[in-house]
């Protein structure tokens, strides 16, 4: 039985956050004052880790995602040693190198080739192993006509290249990589996924904090979820990334549902406020002789939402109040992708529907069967007007939904298709 | 505490290495490069000589001749000390990419300041020497006692350089207050008259400032090739090691906030 890599026990990061009057706090006036120790009394307590534990066995890779200011860098950091956890354990066995942040202690006045020496010194190098390695780093970081040339002078690429080369060649037994492989060109980043995939092959222990999903699901063994300082979700990486996803999305719909209700507030009608009133012009008009007063997107079980996957049905239901008899009606609604093209709009005359009348309160449905857009931002227009035109009441792409989908197709809508092919064109299932 | 000076001793090369960096890139482009740290004594040497010698007499009756070397014996190591104190009130957070980004141990940071200011007055001391024995100044067996000299001013450096760091972490104006109180301090201390021009009851104050007996440390042995007065230094020596002691003491308390502060 190996010991594993990491062991974090019950980690808890507090952050301090003092006063505004202690900010601007200078060390005279504390003295004249006298108040020196009660203004460093902390005002607020942020919980930047909450109680976080979990093992990373000698070998594995091991991801980190969640949302920003989740806690993965402050973790991250804690375990590589930069910053000390209020409560709890960390143990790590074996040299630890970070990739935090790439290149930090570099001096812009000194040259490539003195940097490479400092900088592996202070991964905790002697100059004898920093001298075998020292070609390696510049041949990896394709740095060899710029080495003695002071670092001032290299552009952000090569400065970030030259950070990764010293820090992956110190052969860590831990690596804690903070965000980082999309430094310098295409070529290079492959080169980084191969050293990392050398890592892996060499059993060494590698920890990931990544907004690239795809990355983590490829690399990692494990996964986990942080989600405000604390851990949501661990285990398998695609386990964990669609518990992510689907975070991410209520958080969406959270949002979009809010913005909707506070649209509908916005834009109510009320007995004081004039309907042609010009800020209302632009988003909302008509005489309100058939008012519409309230829209809901709706999916297949009549649940309100405004996230919906591509393909899936989606109702619009107006509900909608005639102020006398009415005879001469339309219902109308439109859709508008974000960059305000207009994909798909219809009303109840062009449909054949000869109005007879209308009066009192009602309801009016359009319910598409498939929704099939492609994944992208959305705005709804919906309309009750005259046959000529004439508005009764007008929401100008007031409603906004969203739609998702697993393939990643271009364009505005998406026809229902399948592909086939001739016997001799074979493909492999992705 | 002794945890921390041995784990210190294990990053000497660390610090050989910064110390050596620092020294590089303060020379980077310009032309006389190293020789500088010759020249800069040597140019401040021959202002003073010019203006005390020209332009402004000072009284020659108690062997202060010649005054600018007498003024030079103390100033060179003076500068030592104080632009070490005056640089660690801001060596932590112009290295705040250190201390936040990498495992980095911030009690080197302090320390490579004191040592590359250090090199610096080592590199000054063969003009001072030129020049004492130009003027020929009696040279003698008390210089055996210069390096003692130099150790105690070493630790007393480092233990106010090792104090004003961390606590500037916390109060940034320290650097201003710092200014003045370095101003105040050099002429608290007999470095441009000797001690004995100082009226009998000031003298007793006098006293009880560290680099008073330090600085007339370096005026017995060079100018003057006297025996230093060693059981002064030896108690400087003491008070050297408690102001190092309480320095470190508090820098490693402070020392888990900084990376949030800095």
């Amino acid at each position: 039985m190996v010991a594993p890599a990491v062991i974090l026990e019950d980690l808890t990061k507090l952050y301090r956050r003092y006063s505004q009057k202690r900010r601007f706090q200078t060390m005279k006036s504390a003295l004249i004052r006298g108040d020196l120790f009660r203004q460093l009394r902390p005002e607020e307590i942020f919980l930047a880790l909450d109680k976080v534990s979990f093992t990373v066995e000698k070998g594995e890779t091991f991801g980190i995602i969640g949302s920003n200011g989740a806690g993965k860098s402050t973790l991250l950091k804690i375990i590589a040693g930069t910053l000390r956890a209020t409560y709890g354990k960390v143990v790590v066995d074996g040299r630890i190198s970070a990739l935090i942040e790439l290149g930090a202690g570099f001096h812009p006045e000194i040259s490539g080739r003195e940097n490479i020496y400092i900088n592996g010194i202070m991964l905790g190098l002697s100059k004898k192993e920093m001298q075998r390695r020292f070609d390696d780093i510049v041949r990896f970081a394709e740095l060899e006509e710029f080495i003695e040339h002071p670092i001032k002078t290299y552009s952000t690429g090569m400065y970030l290249r030259l950070g990764f080369a010293i820090a992956i060649n110190v052969d860590p037994d831990v690596l804690l990589i903070d965000e980082i492989i999309s430094v310098g060109d295409e070529a290079f980043g492959r080169k980084c996924l191969d050293k990392i995939k050398e890592f892996q092959w060499r059993n060494k222990t590698i920890l990931i904090v990544s907004h690239a999903l795809g990355m983590i699901k490829t690399l990692c063994d494990q996964a986990v979820l942080l989600k405000k300082g604390r851990i949501t979700q661990i285990g398998d990486p695609r386990m964990v990334i669609d518990a992510y996803l689907s975070d991410v999305a209520e958080k969406e719909e959270r949002e979009l549902s809010r913005l909707h209700s506070q649209t509908l507030e916005k834009y109510a009608l009320t007995d004081e406020a004039p309907f042609h009133a010009t800020g209302y012009r632009k988003k909302r008009w008509g005489s309100r002789n058939i008012e519409i007063r309230e829209v809901k997107l709706l999916d297949k079980n009549g649940k309100e939402k405004h996230i919906f996957t591509s393909g899936e049905l989606m109702e619009i239901r107006m509900t909608i109040y005639a102020r006398k008899k009415i005879k001469d009606f339309v219902f109308g609604i439109g859709i508008f992708n974000s960059g305000g093209v207009s994909c798909y709009g219809s009303n109840t005359y062009i449909e054949k529907f000869a109005p007879q009348e209308v009066s009192g309160e009602g309801m009016v449905s359009f319910k598409i069967k498939r929704l099939d857009l492609i994944e992208g931002t959305y705005f709804l227009d919906v309309a009750a007007h005259q046959i000529d035109g004439t508005p009764y009441d007008y929401h100008r792409q007031l409603y906004t939904f969203r739609v998702q989908s697993h393939i990643d197709d271009v364009g505005i809508f998406r026809p229902q298709h399948s592909w086939s092919f001739s016997p001799n064109i074979s493909f492999k299932k992705m | 505490m002794w945890a921390n000076l041995k784990s210190l001793f294990h990053y000497r090369a660390m610090i050989q290495a910064l110390v050596s960096r620092e020294l590089k890139a303060r020379y980077r482009g310009s032309v006389l490069g190293f020789l500088w740290s010759f020249v800069n004594p040597l140019l401040m040497l021959l202002v003073y000589t010019f203006v005390f010698t020209v332009i402004f007499k000072p009284p020659r009756s108690e062997g202060l001749t010649p005054y600018a070397l007498f003024l030079f014996c103390g100033l060179l190591p003076w500068t030592w000390f104080s632009s070490s104190l005056l640089e660690s009130s801001a060596v932590l957070s112009n290295n705040a990419n250190l201390i936040q980004k990498v495992l980095f141990p911030a009690d080197v940071l302090p320390c490579v300041n004191v040592f590359s200011n250090f090199v610096h007055f080592l590199l000054g001391l063969p003009i001072l020497f030129a020049f004492l024995v130009l003027y020929q100044r009696p040279l003698n067996i008390n210089l055996l006692f210069f390096p003692g000299v130099v150790l105690i001013q070493l630790v007393l450096t480092l233990g106010f350089a090792l104090f004003i760091s961390s606590l500037s972490v916390h109060f940034r104006d320290i650097r201003d207050l710092l200014a003045n109180l370095l101003t105040l301090w050099f002429f608290a201390t007999p470095i441009i008259y000797p001690l004995t021009m100082i009226p009998e009851n000031f003298r007793r104050v006098l006293a009880f400032n560290p680099m008073t007996h330090i600085m007339m440390g370096y005026q017995d042995i060079l100018f003057r090739g006297e025996l230093p007065h060693w059981k002064r230094l030896s108690v400087t020596f003491l008070v050297s090691l408690v102001v190092f002691y309480v320095g470190y003491f508090i820098f490693d308390r402070l020392r888990d906030s900084f990376a949030e502060e800095v």
